[in-house]
């Protein structure tokens, strides 16, 4: 089994191939259908915003164990603008690309953790994680 | 990759069988909206029920749809939402309203004889 894998985030296609990688190792991890599709739901809209704002950055899929707890984490990083007001970002409804994408209050609403780091010229990263059931 | 739109009767009907990239969701838009003005349907169903995931994009894809085939004169009923993608949708934020829905492609059916006779 293939543990950890990546996609780099360029094209629309790319984005294709990064939910299909949550997908497999979602069902792979034993999840259920309710929680396969949250993930590979989120792992869309993380890489989107990486294609829409970054246009540099890759998305990473891992499984995680900690102290014997399962889960998978999914890691988005690039290099962008950065966004210059995180906590506003995390209010649901903000928008800058005039509606695309449902924003990250919704992917943070899939995952059961979700951490993100942001600075402005430098660019973001947001680690989500789903707990196995 | 196109995805193909069947004439029966008065009705246009759709099965999405593919995971759908931006291209085909677009593509698909435009090949709906053509085969309505070509044919002069007046009721499309959309059958959602081999579709896994419904992320904000497509959702947008799907909601535009309903308005653009709504302004050539036709009504949309999407059919078939997984219960995993309806809870995974509402979790996002997306709540698809007044886009018009039915459990499966015969109760889509129903609902557009209904909508278009009565």
């Amino acid at each position: 089994m293939r543990t950890q894998s990546c996609i780099k985030i360029k094209n629309e296609w790319n984005i294709v191939q990064a939910r299909q990688l949550g997908r497999d190792l979602s069902k792979q991890l034993g999840f259920q259908t309710v929680d396969q599709a949250r993930i590979t739901t989120a792992i869309s809209e993380l890489a989107r915003n990486i294609y829409l704002y970054a246009n540099d950055g890759f998305i990473k899929v891992e499984p995680i164990n900690d102290m014997g707890k399962l889960g998978l984490k999914v890691v988005s990083s690039d290099k962008g603008p950065g966004i210059k007001d995180v906590r506003k970002a995390m209010e649901d409804g903000y928008t800058t690309s005039g509606g695309l994408g449902a924003g990250l209050p919704g992917v943070k609403r899939l995952m059961d953790e979700f951490k993100i780091h942001s600075q402005e010229g430098v660019g973001t990263e947001i680690v989500a994680i789903k707990w196995l059931r | 990759m196109r995805i193909p739109i069947l004439k029966l009767h008065d009705y246009l009907l759709i099965s999405i069988q593919v995971e759908l990239d931006d291209q085909t969701a677009i593509q698909f838009q435009q090949d709906l909206l053509e085969k309505i003005h070509e044919t002069g349907v007046k009721g499309v169903v959309i059958d959602l029920t081999s579709v896994d995931m419904i992320d904000s994009y497509i959702a947008k894809i799907l909601s535009d749809v309903v308005r653009m085939s709504s302004l050539l004169g036709a009504k949309v009923v999407l059919t078939g939402i997984r219960p995993a993608v309806a809870i995974t949708l509402i979790d996002l934020g997306i709540t698809l309203k007044d886009v018009p829905t039915a459990l499966d492609l015969e109760k889509g059916l129903e609902k557009l004889q209904q909508e278009l006779e009565g």
